[in-house]
């Protein structure tokens, strides 16, 4: 199925020929399935779907008694603006809300704004150069503050001055300037035509905070604004108490904007630990409602959950467990860095060496022995949103055809089995952060690897060193110094746009950038530049989804990544918990208002 | 002070003079008599012989995947079980033992030998001697563990890799790492039995006879401040075996895929309720180890406890 | 005596400093910063990570980060946490009394354990006594913390359903109920730390005694007449106490340091978690507070031994 073929398919939805469910129902068919099909549909003139009315209504607000929550890493601080990570995101959202937020198939739902901007309600410009917001009217913060047009123009100013030193900011800064129109209209206008206009103001990075808290620390006075751990938000629950990295407690917001929420009393999130004791507290003793981010392994959660006292939450992300390939010589310095974009590396740029490898990844048994329901074999390293992924390529684990495509390259076993041309052996260096699961894989890989006659040398290093961006340490995964290495990244956002930069040739990391650039694996291809650069401005979805998804077809056919396993969300809830509409695409508790028990 | 004890270190000096081989004789067959020490040279002989040879007549290979396999208890097959891998256990726990026990002793052979030197200059010397070295303790014991590793292995990872080579190179920083930041319990202990010895009266008594300095200490305080340091050094046997499968976890360590008794301790914990099993042999093989050093240390220190021969 | 302790006072002063010098430098050195979570998030720019290195101070030169941190700290301004922006004086304060009772209670426990039975032990060497305490002091210190404490879990928390094991600082009650929650959340917690300092504290006294109880003037004390309880209790405990004084020295400071692993698994929030989290998340100024004090009670405490060795046994000399 091809551009023409999908175009043909939402004309006739338009015309009502064909019905919204049965287009989508096809896209699942062919591979390029359902959830942002919605998205298609929705620029194509056809309305969204209604989100699925809610099973349970109910008739007041609380008197659920306590929620409790475990997330073994605790927030640190609760201003969205500057939140490190998720768990500063999460615990942001217990009293922040953005505009609108991302549910499971990532639709735009609107939160504090009246209903989603699309282009038969004429909130999105055609051009693609600017969308107006219509906010609810009659939200207050928790102090009693209406909230207005002021409050969303406030946290474009805020987030995007670079003083204030936002996480936010790369969200904000391109904006040409958010308008106010009028006490509940905003306008956010684009420089050049933006088809991912649900950036801003959406999601995670979208959390509102109030201006009139906050104006007196804009700038370089940011950090010391007390609200930075003492939250005024809209949510449906306000502020009690926070000691960082421990405890965080809320209780009810007796005026929340949405009538007869939330149903629990008081919410409780308790941080440390690890996850496999957090997993226990939810599935086998119960003293906890909610645990966030099981890492641990499905044998083990399933054992857990044999307990009865709870059900471990799958979900899909974006994410993708993946093998990079390096493409520059980690082992030669070359003024003053290894892995310089002037090397090539000496046996891996064979693409005979690649193919192997990719043959190598028993992708098969990485998911089925450790990772269990946590995740899917994959061929792609762009897997969602749906309407992105793939339909061209796959995927097989073939130790014989590793070797025939080995041998017939001229890599000859030597006397201590290991494959060699040249005088160059086929000896790498696999790294990854110490995770586990990852070790695991890292044994399996080698394992296969070694029936083919490649050496692998496992290194791990621990993870707050691996996931740096210090410009001295050579252990970090952007300096990349080893022949392949292993972990997870995705589009944190329903689109593919600042994903697929990193294989784009102005992001090459290097000293000169300080190793800060996103092209780990220092790979470069014209047709891949052209393509992002026309993707980053192309109005029609489809369009656009073809180009993204070319990307990752050259990514996969050269090998310049091996992914391993597309990584779904995984978290346990006790049995009664419900409503928790957990989505890939935005914070667990998006939609925390609407958590209940049976 | 007493006649009885003077007379008893006099006799005991002058023994020691006239007879040292017969003393170390002497002392060879007490141990040799000393029950519990025998037991304990069995217990350790036993499993040093098995981590040595076992690998070369038990050829299951330890890094065997087989999930059809996996968490399996003890069998004819797998006599320890398998892990979550399916990888043999057995297998598996004589290639590590050979590592851990090599780290563990090595470790606390450093950490011990420093520590002792350390606090027996101090306490025997005294004065500004005493006062800076009791400061290089102080600040070693305030030095904060992990962030000092991750800078170790930032330093010295590469260059140590190179220079003896892998296997070798993170054998040497292991145990320099655990020996040398855990000597200074040893080194404060031994200097305050030093201070209380000191001025003792077989002390004085040797002093007053002309004993040189280091006669003093080596066959007077020595032994009687032994004590604590042989508790010390089989405490130290445990936490460095337990030491180095932490370190794994900064990728200081060995890899993570040489299975090393704490490792493997370490990987099991959370399938204790599913396969007790895979905890059970590591944690039993490290208490083993450090009992039956704790016993050979002990029948050490009968041994060589000058007294004893007065008393016999 | 004194004279002593205050020259020790003035000494301690350019020893603390020293020491202070040699943590920033390590911690400054360490690789790491604070941003990891960042790293894979392909909607942060790099830039965002660069400017809050540069705002943080990370890339000036050591001898500057060092002079304005000694500046601040003489001041009493401890600093603020990079992940919480919150002053690190209010996140310690926050965790100490957890720590203090949590870990105080252990100490003691240990010590409670300890003293009797070391010293029953040492006074029967070999006997059934003896070589019971002995297994189980081995069993105690052979087994890391990590895995006693999932045992307990196991145990108390999974089979037997008495005891939680995630402990909250807060918890909702009031009166009786209160006391009767804080009780029960930290037994586990309390036990597993404790009975590890107690099976390690136990070896050391039994041997000290042992050792004592070897010495001639023991003899002669016993040779004097006296009943066998007042040697023990005057002679025997008396001068073994110097190596348990040392030891508790040595103790004392990791109160304040935290136990790591411990508080890991009960989730106690305790210094030790504050530490362990600071640290993986590598937000220097709290790291760089918890050791120092921790460092200035290591120098304190030691001190302390060192004045109490001449209390128990007045032939040592103060130089």
């Amino acid at each position: 199925m091809d551009e023409r073929d999908i175009r043909g398919l939402l004309n006739d939805v338009t015309s009502g020929r064909l019905s919204r469910r049965a287009f989508v129902q096809t896209m699942v068919a062919v591979g390029l399935t359902a959830p942002m099909a919605a998205q298609m549909l929705a620029s194509a003139g056809v309305a969204h779907a209604q989100p699925k009315a809610p099973a349970f209504t109910p008739t007041r607000r609380g008197g659920g008694g306590p929620l409790r929550v475990l997330w073994w890493q605790a927030p640190t601080l609760l201003n969205p603006h500057f939140a490190t990570g998720t768990k500063d995101q999460d615990g942001s959202r217990i009293f922040y809300e953005p505009l609108a937020a991302f549910d499971p198939d990532g639709n735009v739902i609107p939160i504090l704004a009246e209903r989603t901007p699309s282009l038969e309600n004429g909130d999105l410009a055609r051009d693609g150069l600017s969308v107006t917001w219509r906010l609810k009217k009659g939200v207050t913060w928790h102090d009693g503050k209406p909230f207005t047009a002021d409050d969303v123009v406030f946290n474009w100013e805020y987030a995007a001055d670079p003083a204030t030193a936002t996480v936010s900011v790369g969200s904000y800064r391109d904006l040409d300037r958010v308008e106010k129109v009028d006490s509940h209209t905003v306008k956010v206008v684009f420089k050049k035509p933006t088809p991912f206009w649900y950036d801003a103001f959406c999601g995670n990075r979208g959390q509102l905070i109030p201006k009139h808290v906050f104006e007196p620390y804009k700038g370089a006075k940011s950090r010391e604004a007390p609200a930075n751990v003492k939250p005024v938000g809209t949510g449906g629950y306000r502020f009690v108490d926070f000691k960082p990295g421990d405890t965080l407690r809320a209780e009810i917001n007796p005026n929340y904007h949405v009538p007869n929420r939330p149903f629990f009393d008081a919410v409780e999130m308790k941080g440390g630990g690890d996850a496999a004791s957090a997993a226990r507290a939810v599935l086998q003793t119960g003293e906890y409602d909610y645990a966030w981010n099981m890492q641990v392994e499905d044998e083990i959660l399933r054992r857990l959950e044999q307990a009865g006292k709870g059900r471990v939450e799958i979900w899909s992300t974006g994410a993708c467990e993946h093998i990079q390939v390096n493409f520059t010589d980690p082992w030669k310095e070359v003024d003053g860095e290894r892995s310089s974009a002037k090397t090539t590396h000496p046996t891996l740029s064979d693409p005979a060496v690649r193919q192997a490898l990719n043959l190598l990844v028993d992708r098969a048994s990485v998911q089925e022995q450790i990772y269990g329901r946590q995740g899917q074999t994959t061929a792609n390293y762009l897997n969602a949103p749906s309407r992105f992924r793939s339909p061209n390529t796959k995927w097989e684990f073939n130790v014989d055809k590793a070797n025939q495509t080995l041998d017939q390259a001229g890599w000859k076993r030597g006397a201590d089995g290991i494959r060699a041309k040249d005088g160059k052996r086929l000896k790498f260096v696999y790294q990854t952060s110490i995770n586990a699961p990852r070790q695991k894989t890292q044994a399996i890989v080698k394992q296969a690897c070694a029936k083919a006659g490649i050496d692998i040398e496992i290194k791990s290093v621990v993870a707050s060193v691996y996931f740096s961006s210090d410009p001295a340490n050579p252990d970090t995964y952007s300096h990349f110094y080893t022949d392949l290495q292993m972990y997870t990244n995705g589009p944190g956002a329903p689109d593919a746009q600042l994903y697929m930069e990193q294989f784009t040739t102005w992001q090459v990391a290097s000293k000169d950038n300080k190793w800060a650039s996103r092209n780990i694996t220092r790979y470069r291809n014209e047709e891949c530049d052209r393509l992002w650069k026309s993707a980053t401005t192309e109005m029609d979805p489809v369009k656009r989804a073809a180009m993204f998804i070319r990307i990752n077809d050259i990514l996969i056919q050269n090998v310049v990544v091996i992914p391993v396993l597309w990584r779904s969300g995984v978290g346990a809830a006790t049995a009664k918990l419900r409503g928790m509409d957990l989505t890939g695409w935005d914070s667990t508790l998006w939609h925390l208002p609407y958590w209940h028990k049976a | 002070m007493s006649t009885v004890s003077e007379s008893k270190a006099l006799h005991a000096l002058h023994r020691s003079h006239e007879a040292p081989i017969s003393l170390w004789r002497d002392a060879g067959r007490r141990f040799r008599r000393h029950r519990l020490a025998m037991v304990g040279v069995a217990i350790l002989g036993v499993m040093v012989v098995a981590v040595l040879a076992g690998p070369f007549f038990y050829r299951v290979p330890i890094n065997e995947i087989d999930f059809k396999d996996k968490l399996k208890g003890p069998s004819r097959a797998h006599p320890l079980g398998t892990d979550d891998l399916g990888q043999d256990l057995l297998a598996r726990m004589l290639y590590g033992g050979r590592i851990s026990m090599a780290v563990g002793v090595t470790s606390m052979l450093i950490a011990i030998s420093i520590g002792t030197l350390i606090g027996a200059t101090a306490g025997y010397v005294g004065g500004p001697t005493d006062h800076t070295l009791m400061r290089v303790t102080d600040l070693f014991l305030s030095l904060p563990g992990l962030p000092l590793l991750l800078l170790i292995v930032y330093l010295f990872r590469d260059s140590l890799k190179t220079w003896v080579g892998p296997e070798m190179g993170v054998f040497l920083l292991v145990v320099a790492v655990i020996g040398g930041l855990r000597w200074m319990p040893v080194a404060r202990l031994v200097r305050a039995q030093f201070l209380s010895l000191r001025e003792k009266e077989f002390v004085e008594a040797a002093r007053g006879l002309g004993a040189p300095p280091l006669r003093q200490v080596v066959r007077h305080i020595l032994p009687n401040a032994m004590g604590p340091v042989l508790v010390a050094g089989t405490i130290d046997v445990a936490a460095a075996i337990i030491a180095e499968s932490s370190l794994s976890f900064l990728g200081l360590g060995f890899p993570p895929d040489i299975p090393t008794w704490g490792r493997i301790l370490f990987d099991a914990k959370d399938n204790l309720d599913f396969a007790p099993h895979w905890a059970l042999f590591p944690g039993a093989a490290i208490f083993l180890t450090v009992l039956s050093i704790n016993y050979i240390g002990d029948g050490l220190r009968d041994a060589l406890d000058p007294r004893k021969v007065l008393q016999k | 005596m004194y004279r002593y302790f205050i020259r020790r006072i003035l000494i301690a002063i350019p020893v603390i400093f020293g020491i202070s010098i040699v943590l920033f430098t390590i911690l400054a050195l360490a690789p790491g910063d604070p941003f990891e979570e960042l790293a894979t998030n392909p909607n942060v720019p790099p830039e965002v990570r660069a400017n809050l290195r540069a705002q943080f101070g990370l890339d000036d030169p050591l001898p500057v980060r060092y002079v304005q941190w000694l500046a601040s700290m003489i001041r009493g301004n401890w600093g603020f946490s990079f992940v919480s922006r919150v002053d690190v004086d209010t996140l310690i304060l926050q965790r100490l009394p957890t720590t203090i009772i949590v870990l105080g209670a252990a100490l003691l426990l240990g010590v409670a354990v300890a003293l009797p039975i070391g010293t029953l032990s040492a006074l029967r060497p070999y006997s059934i006594f003896d070589q019971i305490a002995t297994t189980f002091a081995f069993i105690g210190f052979s087994l890391p913390t990590f895995f006693t404490g999932l045992v307990f879990i196991l145990l108390f928390s999974i089979y037997l359903d008495w005891l939680p094991f995630i402990y909250r600082a807060d918890i909702d009650a009031t009166g009786w109920r209160w006391w009767w929650e804080h009780l029960r959340q930290s037994i586990m917690p309390v036990a597993v730390l404790g009975l590890f300092q107690g099976a390690t504290l136990t070896r050391f006294v039994r041997s000290a005694v042992l050792d004592v109880a070897r010495l001639d003037f023991v003899n002669t004390a016993r040779a004097k007449g006296l009943s066998e309880w007042i040697t023990v209790v005057k002679h025997v405990i008396r001068n073994a106490l110097i190596p348990v004084v040392t030891l508790l020295a040595l103790q004392v400071p990791t109160i304040f340091g935290g136990a790591i692993i411990t508080e890991q698994i009960f989730r106690v929030p305790g210094i030790g978690s504050l530490l362990i989290s600071s640290i993986l998340a590598n937000d220097t100024p709290v790291i760089m507070a918890i050791t120092f004090v921790f460092s200035c009670l290591v120098v304190l405490s030691n001190l302390i031994a060192d004045l109490l060795y001449g209390w128990l046994d007045p032939r040592i000399s103060y130089r």
